[in-house]
């Protein structure tokens, strides 16, 4: 069976069995490698793309589910990496390893636009179902909370300090974690 | 001896009698064939008209297989009985309705009885269509009868013998049968009984939400109306004050769950009801909804419950929060990395792509069928809320690992007892073999 969507905003047709799960047609049909697998069952996060602008286990989606959607990965969240949490990220400096940072980003992406200020529980409530063996989940937090205020414009009470202590010093918070 | 010989004889004879008499009652002629309508002929206020009412009764959805063509037929329905196909309703001739009168049509639709002559099977809900009143079938002919001819024939039904004789249908119809139009009730507003009209007419909701006898008739009385009824491998919730989701069904939810496919309150519409709100209730116009919903409140005691919304839904985002206490729980666990990400919502309310799940009657359900279908299957973006899908956890998880999942959000989200044998309704779920 064919499945047809836009990936990126392009055009696609997949000529695959229907339970084909999404990832393999955005790694092997399509050649976006940014997409990670991790585990194949979601429960790591590493596969997360946006479908319809919600962020989804690409691994565990058989593609028939997504006939017609529109699927963006990270190759697509912006033009030139511009995104507040791509920033935010080189401004932390993240990643260690990065194998789950595509995910991360995408999940975080998706929870801005749901929940625009994040609490910390509410960003442990959203993010736990992404994995990172690293331990990167400090700078993770701390990132999303700078490109939330980047976004909304609004510094949650919460995030305050932490937000400006990262901004002042990125490399020091990389210690700490 | 002689005396029992006699016996037999007349017993016979009683049988015999009986069957003609039967067969003369049960007997429906042809009607006469008659050479397609052109198109042209049908007034377009009339096709539209048609159109808005196929939509009510979303003749689509079963005289569509996924991927075929519109009213084509060839849909599987499964039953208890052997499967059932839903036949080709397009104006071709040789395959389809092509050359039924409307006096055919309107036979059809009111007793139950094909062009030919031959009874239909009740999978066709015309205990139904009945009710629909000679006007509306009249708009609904011309419809269909402008749609695009398509030859094709649907597969033979697997109803094995005597089931399939149809003359045998007549007496299913004796039993459980009643023709006639829809009669108002005179008390109740305009709006009601429009609701009441398409609900229990053209809409057929008892078709899926009423429980069905051994002989798969829909249970007769007030207790079992829309009473909730297994069907197609999912639960259709009940219709009535037994729902069991925590915050009543107003009109007003009633009315934005069947526009759009799913609310903040109650979550998204799947399984059989997507195409209930995609090709139906998605297309009415939104006087039509609000009569349904107004229609189907009055039945279900929204009206009579003093519910805090805010304190309901304001105590489910508390339940659904992880804490210490449950670690260790292979369900939570699971829940936490697999299900969070999507089912949590902050504190100011849930979502309405955030389905909050102990809002659901998925999950205070008698059984938890629909719970599973949903964690194994998934959503597909054509499904309930426009644009909204679930991953098939079906694909990577155990089905102890889904059922833990099952029996730990009716732990933490209800105070009901739990549910027996998950695992086993895993697998059933899994392996398709439900009905």
């Amino acid at each position: 069976m064919t499945t047809t969507f836009t990936l990126n905003g392009q055009p696609m047709t997949a000529a695959v069995p229907d339970d084909t799960p999404l990832l393999w047609v955005i790694r092997e049909t399509a050649h976006l490698t940014g997409t990670k697998f991790g585990c194949g069952i979601g429960m790591c996060g590493a596969c997360t793309v946006h479908i319809e602008g919600r962020a989804t286990r690409s691994c565990i989606t058989p593609v028939s589910l997504v006939d017609g959607a529109a699927i963006t990965t990270i190759e697509g969240l912006s033009a030139d990496n511009s995104h507040p949490l791509q920033k935010a990220w080189v401004a932390c400096q993240v990643p260690q390893c990065g194998y789950c940072q595509s995910g991360q980003i995408m999940q975080a992406a998706a929870m801005l636009k749901d929940i625009p200020q994040p609490s910390d529980a509410d960003i442990d409530g959203v993010m736990s179902g992404n994995l990172c063996r690293c331990m990167a989940y400090v700078r993770i937090r701390t990132a999303i909370k700078i490109a939330a205020v980047e976004m909304h414009g609004v510094v949650p009470p919460a995030a305050a300090a932490s937000a400006a202590a990262a901004t002042a010093s990125a490399p020091e918070v990389a210690k700490h974690a | 001896m002689r005396r029992v010989a006699r016996g037999l004889a007349v017993l016979f004879g009683v049988v015999v009698l009986g069957l003609v008499v039967f067969t003369i009652w049960a007997w429906r002629a042809a009607i006469a064939p008659i050479a397609p309508p052109a198109a042209a002929s049908f007034d377009a206020a009339l096709v539209a008209k048609g159109q808005k009412l196929a939509d009510a009764g979303y003749c689509l959805t079963c005289h569509t297989p996924p991927k075929g063509k519109p009213y084509a037929g060839g849909l599987p329905m499964v039953t208890a009985f052997g499967t059932i196909y839903s036949t080709n309703i397009t104006p071709d001739p040789a395959t389809g309705i092509g050359n039924w009168s409307l006096e055919a049509f309107t036979r059809a639709l009111h007793e139950g009885v094909a062009r030919d002559g031959s009874h239909l099977f009740p999978a066709f809900p015309y205990d139904h269509f009945t009710k629909v009143s000679d006007d509306d079938v009249k708009a609904l002919y011309a419809f269909m009868m402008t749609r695009p001819a398509v030859a094709q024939t649907a597969p033979a039904n697997t109803v094995p013998f005597p089931l399939d004789v149809r003359l045998l249908q007549a007496g299913w119809k004796l039993l459980y049968f009643k023709e006639g139009r829809f009669q108002p009730t005179t008390q109740q507003s305009a709006e009601w009984n429009r609701g009441a009209y398409l609900a229990e007419g053209l809409s057929h909701c008892g078709a899926c939400h009423t429980p069905r006898n051994a002989l798969g008739a829909e249970k007769k009385g007030a207790d079992a109306h829309l009473a909730g009824a297994a069907i197609d491998g999912w639960f259709a919730p009940a219709l009535t004050a037994a729902n069991t989701a925590p915050v009543p069904w107003s009109a007003a939810e009633l009315h934005d769950y069947l526009r759009n496919g799913g609310t903040p309150y109650h979550g998204v519409a799947a399984g059989p009801m997507s195409n209930v709100v995609r090709q139906g209730y998605a297309l009415l116009e939104d006087a039509d909804v609000n009569a349904v919903a107004a229609y189907i409140a009055s039945g279900n005691g929204a009206a009579d419950r003093q519910a805090d919304v805010g304190q309901i839904v304001g105590d489910e985002i508390a339940r659904s929060r992880y804490d210490a206490s449950q670690a260790g729980d292979h369900g939570a666990s699971l829940y936490t990395s697999a299900c969070a990400a999507c089912h949590y919502n902050p504190t100011s309310g849930p979502q309405l792509a955030r389905p909050e799940l102990g809002l659901k009657s998925s999950v205070s359900a008698p059984d938890p069928t629909n719970l599973v279908q949903v964690i194994l299957h998934g959503i597909s973006v054509k499904d309930g809320l426009p644009g909204t899908m679930m991953p098939a956890f079906g694909a990577g998880l155990s089905d102890d690992d889904v059922a833990a999942i099952a029996d730990y959000l009716r732990k933490s989200r209800t105070s009901l007892p739990p549910w027996t044998d998950v695992p086993g309704v895993v697998a059933k779920v899994r392996s398709g073999k439900i009905t």
